[in-house]
């Protein structure tokens, strides 16, 4: 069986960087990118908060940076989704893929989360029919058509934007009267002339003939029920933590989140939990990158203290 | 080593209806990152099925007659033909282990 000092669940951010400071500190260490789309940052357009970049970044390109720099100091890569992961009886760990099981003797996951589903008739059967959680990817298939952004958030204003950039109209439907994202990026999105706004409102049901040509929006507040002619529906409506291969494992928060220290450190010994999986994250890459070079400092004194104690503790 | 092929709209017919193995198409464009996450499990594949399954990819950008004739909306799509027929249809990332079992149901 397959045996690394650190292995990282995860290739966003977090996990590349934590990947860069543990092949760096010459432990052997594998980063298994099967969980998240290799991070949430690969899907953005231009990346324009992560300092040294004053112009911004592709994000694809960014995280094909990070990967690079991680591999150059010997960090493996594995295209593996991890479905298990459990602790052994002399303090290592065990992890499992669909195709094979290797030992780490500490573990950090970094497996950030997932988007939110609407949960409404018609999302799941139209998805890559109209229904999109990802406008970078699929804007250019509704090039001069009417569509629809659903959420309220920094996510949805960033897509919607990329997404106006050819579709006809784009009408945002938030369900509040006012945004959660930032304020740069609202400015933005209320001066894009082919961008609107339908507040206090919901999707209720999205309908078409093998592809998306309707949405049944609601009004929360008046109740009033409209059904607007649209090609495509993108949703952006907030994260679910991906915690399964956390659970009773380690303390989760209410929101799912894992409760780690300031080191990244959960409650059981030489496992770690850093980017947007960990309590009260900032959910930025720059925050997501930092909270992974703190983890594998972290992990590289616990496997350090390890070594002190001999061969016996391992 | 198995290469991914680039098939195009005037290609489609000879290299994926016609071709005597079941045949993998990987749809993506330059600008995508998730389809550009999903070319080096795709290569990976094409080593692992060579002789069994053939793999290539088409840039829906250069390639608008395919893509709209299989009502593909979003990239990366992965479709698999056999005898000329559309056997399986992965939409987005997954993991390799995922289009594995795909590939495998779709050849039965």
């Amino acid at each position: 069986m397959e045996q690394y000092d650190i292995a990282i669940i995860g290739g966003g951010g977090a996990g590349l960087t934590a990947a860069l400071y543990s092949a760096r500190a010459r432990r052997r260490t594998v980063v298994f990118e099967g969980e998240v789309t290799g991070g949430q940052i690969a899907t953005t357009d231009i990346v324009e908060n992560y300092p040294g970049f004053p112009d911004g970044i592709n994000g694809f390109d960014l995280a094909q940076l990070f990967h690079r720099q991680a591999e150059k100091f010997g960090a493996e890569t594995a295209y593996e989704r991890v479905e298990r992961l459990q602790r052994q009886p002399d303090g290592g760990f065990e992890l499992g893929t669909a195709e094979r099981t290797i030992r780490a003797r500490a573990v950090i996951v970094t497996a950030g989360a997932a988007y939110n589903k609407l949960g409404v008739p018609g999302e799941a059967e139209l998805t890559g029919r109209g229904v999109s959680y990802c406008g970078t990817c699929d804007a250019a298939f509704f090039t001069g058509m009417d569509v629809i952004v659903v959420g309220g958030g920094d996510s949805a204003l960033d897509e919607g934007m990329f997404v106006a950039r050819y579709a006809r109209s784009v009408n945002v439907v938030h369900r509040r009267d006012t945004l959660r994202a930032s304020a740069i990026l609202q400015e933005r999105a209320f001066a894009t002339p082919n961008m609107r706004f339908t507040w206090n409102s919901v999707v209720e049901r999205i309908e078409g003939e093998g592809q998306v040509e309707r949405a049944v929006l609601r009004n929360v507040k008046t109740g009033e029920v409209s059904v607007v002619p649209i090609s495509a529906v993108f949703i952006f409506i907030g994260q679910t933590p991906n915690n399964h291969l956390l659970e009773g494992l380690v303390e989760l928060d209410a929101s799912g989140h894992a409760i780690v220290d300031l080191q990244m450190r959960t409650r059981v010994p030489g496992l770690f939990v850093a980017g947007d999986l960990r309590t009260q994250a900032a959910r930025q890459l720059i925050s997501a990158a930092g909270d992974g070079a703190t983890a594998a400092i972290a992990a590289e004194h616990y496997l350090a203290d390890l070594d002190r104690q001999g061969p016996t503790a391992k | 080593m198995a290469e991914v092929r680039e098939v195009t709209d005037a290609t489609w017919d000879s290299d994926v209806l016609k071709s005597d193995l079941p045949v993998l198409v990987d749809f993506w464009a330059p600008w995508c990152g998730p389809c550009r996450m999903v070319a080096p499990i795709v290569q990976e594949l094409s080593e692992e099925y060579a002789g069994k399954v053939n793999f290539m990819k088409m840039n829906t950008d250069e390639n608008p007659m395919v893509p709209s004739k299989f009502g593909i909306r979003s990239i990366p799509s992965l479709l698999i033909f056999k005898g000329g027929e559309l056997k399986g249809t992965v939409v987005g990332f997954r993991p390799k282990s995922d289009l594995k079992k795909r590939i495998d149901e779709a050849l039965v």
